[in-house]
């Protein structure tokens, strides 16, 4: 009998027992899911976003059901860094997974504050920096916008950090690869793709927006195909490892990623609808190196025959 | 808290619009308390459909029991399902309704399948009361006799008249607390959102506690998402965001800081 193949990675120095994580926004602080899903099976947890102060979020309805997956206008919705650092990190360092916090901001200075802070606290691995949320209207998706405000707010908080630093990049533009290069020239670890793709549903009868926000970010099994050639042509235009998100329903689509060039992968929208997904992607990997004789996760990574 | 495969024991027609669903569940039923719900995923659907939240109308050992109104694609397919047929199922889900009545006339206020949990919710409590159903017409009036058996007082109230006084739910409400202007009493209530409010504004007016359940659309049913918030006062002021589904679906009446109607 041959070993087991190992799924270890270690990305930008967070070490993971396996190259899955769970999406921000879809998995709560973890604590919500951990009845359900024993989070220290996860490569990582990675958390729903933060700024400085709390932030109520969007009016309701803030979601809506679309074939191959559904729109949210959730709005950032969270207790800020000082009610997450008090009430919901102790449980997930008590876990022993690795955490990485997604923050955002309205500002460049506020993301650097919300990075410093959580710099100081034990039990946070890495942060991923989210510069492409669709339903907020200031921040998120305005810095995620040009490479140059990437360059700059990328900069400005890898000054104020040393945790590995995550921009998270909008799906959204022409091109990914100079958002990509100019986050990595500007020191980022490691990069995330893809943020939901701004959507829009309109109720025919009332012919009113469906969301309270009016329009919001798509996400689910719709959006993979779209993910893959984000995640692949940013594999080639940058060196720093990629964690790819978007329409992971099962193994099949992490595989699909890895293969495309992702060192790691988070599973998000499945998790509503089936809790489990996120166990089933790891053992699915773990299943798929076995059959083709692989003895590492990290063989998989950009093999994609062109 | 559970993620099973349900498996469908029957299915029985209650009216065009209305099946009660019995379901194989032993972890869920055996946990279940009245007020709580389960997040049901439709077979039938596509795998990416979201969860679908039901209260749960009755829990008998391995048993529990859905009652549900056909309103979509969703409840559509949940029409089809025959015994035999298996789902994935969450739950038991949020808090369910005190079940101690501190020696208040309890006062149940439903509308249409908002009946469920307060059927659930009689059969566990062993104070009786008055019971106070609405709807649209006769054909939402649901559950009478599960009432009436256990010594439970039943009124009713249609918008067309069909059924009881031709009005709201409300109508019956205030004949009966200005009939018993000195007896004090607690209130249940589950249905729409603008009835919740008229209830819990009555509790207010008689200075008595109240008990609300809300519907809000759902999506993951345990806390993560926050699609489903509604905005709560503390007895002390202080205003927070509360998901129903994890820190709900009940809620004190008093502690709902309610929206106005668009
Ligand atoms: C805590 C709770 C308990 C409930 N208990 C019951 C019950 O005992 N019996 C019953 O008949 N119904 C109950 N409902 C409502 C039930 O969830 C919806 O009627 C159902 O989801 C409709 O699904 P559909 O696919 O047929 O409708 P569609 O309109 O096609 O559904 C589209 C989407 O909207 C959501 N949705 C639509 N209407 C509602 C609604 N009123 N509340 C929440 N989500 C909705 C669906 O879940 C789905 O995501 C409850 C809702 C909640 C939140
Ligand atoms: C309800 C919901 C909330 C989300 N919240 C956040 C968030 O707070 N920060 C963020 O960077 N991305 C957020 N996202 C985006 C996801 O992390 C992910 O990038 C996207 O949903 C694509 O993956 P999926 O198709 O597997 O869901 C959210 C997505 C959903 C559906
Ligand atoms: S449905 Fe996700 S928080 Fe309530």
């Amino acid at each position: 009998m041959s070993a087991r193949p190992d799924l270890a990675i270690d990305l930008a120095g967070i070490r993971m027992k396996n190259p899955v994580t769970v999406a921000s926004g879809t998995f709560g602080y973890g604590k919500e899911y951990a009845h359900l899903v024993d989070l220290r099976a996860l490569g990582a947890v990675t958390v729903k976003g933060i700024r400085l102060q709390p932030w109520e979020g969007n009016a309701l309805p803030r979601h809506v059901e679309v074939p191959g997956g559904m729109v949210n206008a959730i709005g950032l919705q969270g207790p800020g860094v000082v009610g997450f650092i008090r009430d919901y990190l102790p449980f997930l360092r008590e876990t022993g997974v690795p955490v990485i916090v997604n923050i955002w901001g309205t500002s460049q200075d506020e993301y650097a504050e919300v990075a410093a802070r959580l710099s100081d606290v034990e039990g946070v691995a890495g942060l991923e920096v989210n510069i492409s949320c669709p339903n907020v209207k200031e921040g998120g998706a305005s810095f995620g916008a040009d490479p140059r405000t990437v360059a700059a707010l990328v900069a400005a908080v890898r000054q104020r950090t040393r945790l590995p630093l995550i921009p998270k990049l909008a799906p959204n533009v022409p091109s990914i690869k100079p958002f990509a290069q100019a986050a990595a020239d500007a020191g980022a670890d490691a990069l995330s793709l893809i943020n939901t793709i701004p959507a829009m549903v309109i109720d025919i009868e009332t012919r009113r927006p469906v969301l309270a926000n009016q329009v919001g970010g798509l996400s689910g099994p719709a959006i993979h195909p779209v993910a893959v050639k984000l995640v692949w042509d940013a594999a080639q235009a940058v060196r720093i490892p990629i964690i790819a998100m978007g329409g992971i329903s099962g193994p099949e689509q992490a595989i699909e990623f890895l293969i495309a060039g992702a060192a790691a992968v988070a599973v998000g929208t499945a998790t509503f609808s089936d809790p489990g997904t996120v166990l089933r992607v790891i053992a699915g990997i773990e299943a798929y190196l076995v059959r083709h004789r692989m003895t590492s996760v990290r063989e998989l990574t950009g093999s994609v025959r062109i | 808290m559970h993620d099973i495969v349900a498996k469908v024991r029957s299915q029985e027609t209650l009216s065009a619009d209305y099946r009660c669903l019995v379901i194989e569940a032993p972890a869920i039923a055996r946990a279940a308390q009245p007020g709580q719900f389960v997040h049901l995923r439709v077979s039938g659907l596509e795998t990416s459909a979201l969860r679908r939240p039901f209260s749960i109308y009755r829990a008998e050992g391995d048993l529990l029991f859905l009652l549900y109104k056909t309103v979509g694609r969703g409840t559509e397919q949940l029409n089809r399902l025959r015994a035999g047929d298996t789902f994935a199922l969450m739950g038991p889900l949020g808090n369910g309704f005190p079940l101690d009545t501190g020696g208040r006339t309890p006062i149940l206020v439903a509308g249409g399948y908002g009946v469920a949990p307060l059927a659930f919710l009689a059969s566990r409590i062993p104070a009786r009361g008055l019971v106070l159903i609405g709807g649209r017409t006769a054909a939402d009036i649901l559950c009478e006799d599960d009432f009436t058996a256990r010594g439970w007082e039943v009124r009713t109230a249609t918008l067309d008249g069909s059924r009881g006084e031709n009005g709201l739910v409300t109508l019956p409400l205030d004949n009966w607390l200005a009939a018993h202007p000195a007896s004090p009493a607690v209130f249940f209530a589950c249905g729409p959102y603008g009835m919740l409010r008229a209830v819990a504004e009555r509790a207010a007016s008689v200075l008595a506690p109240g008990w609300v359940s809300l519907d809000k659309h759902m999506v993951c049913g345990v806390g993560a998402c926050l699609a489903c918030v509604q905005r709560m006062r503390r007895p002390d002021g202080a205003t927070w965001i509360a998901r129903v589904c994890r820190d709900g679906p009940v809620f004190p009446a008093a502690e709902v800081v309610w929206e106005e109607p668009k």
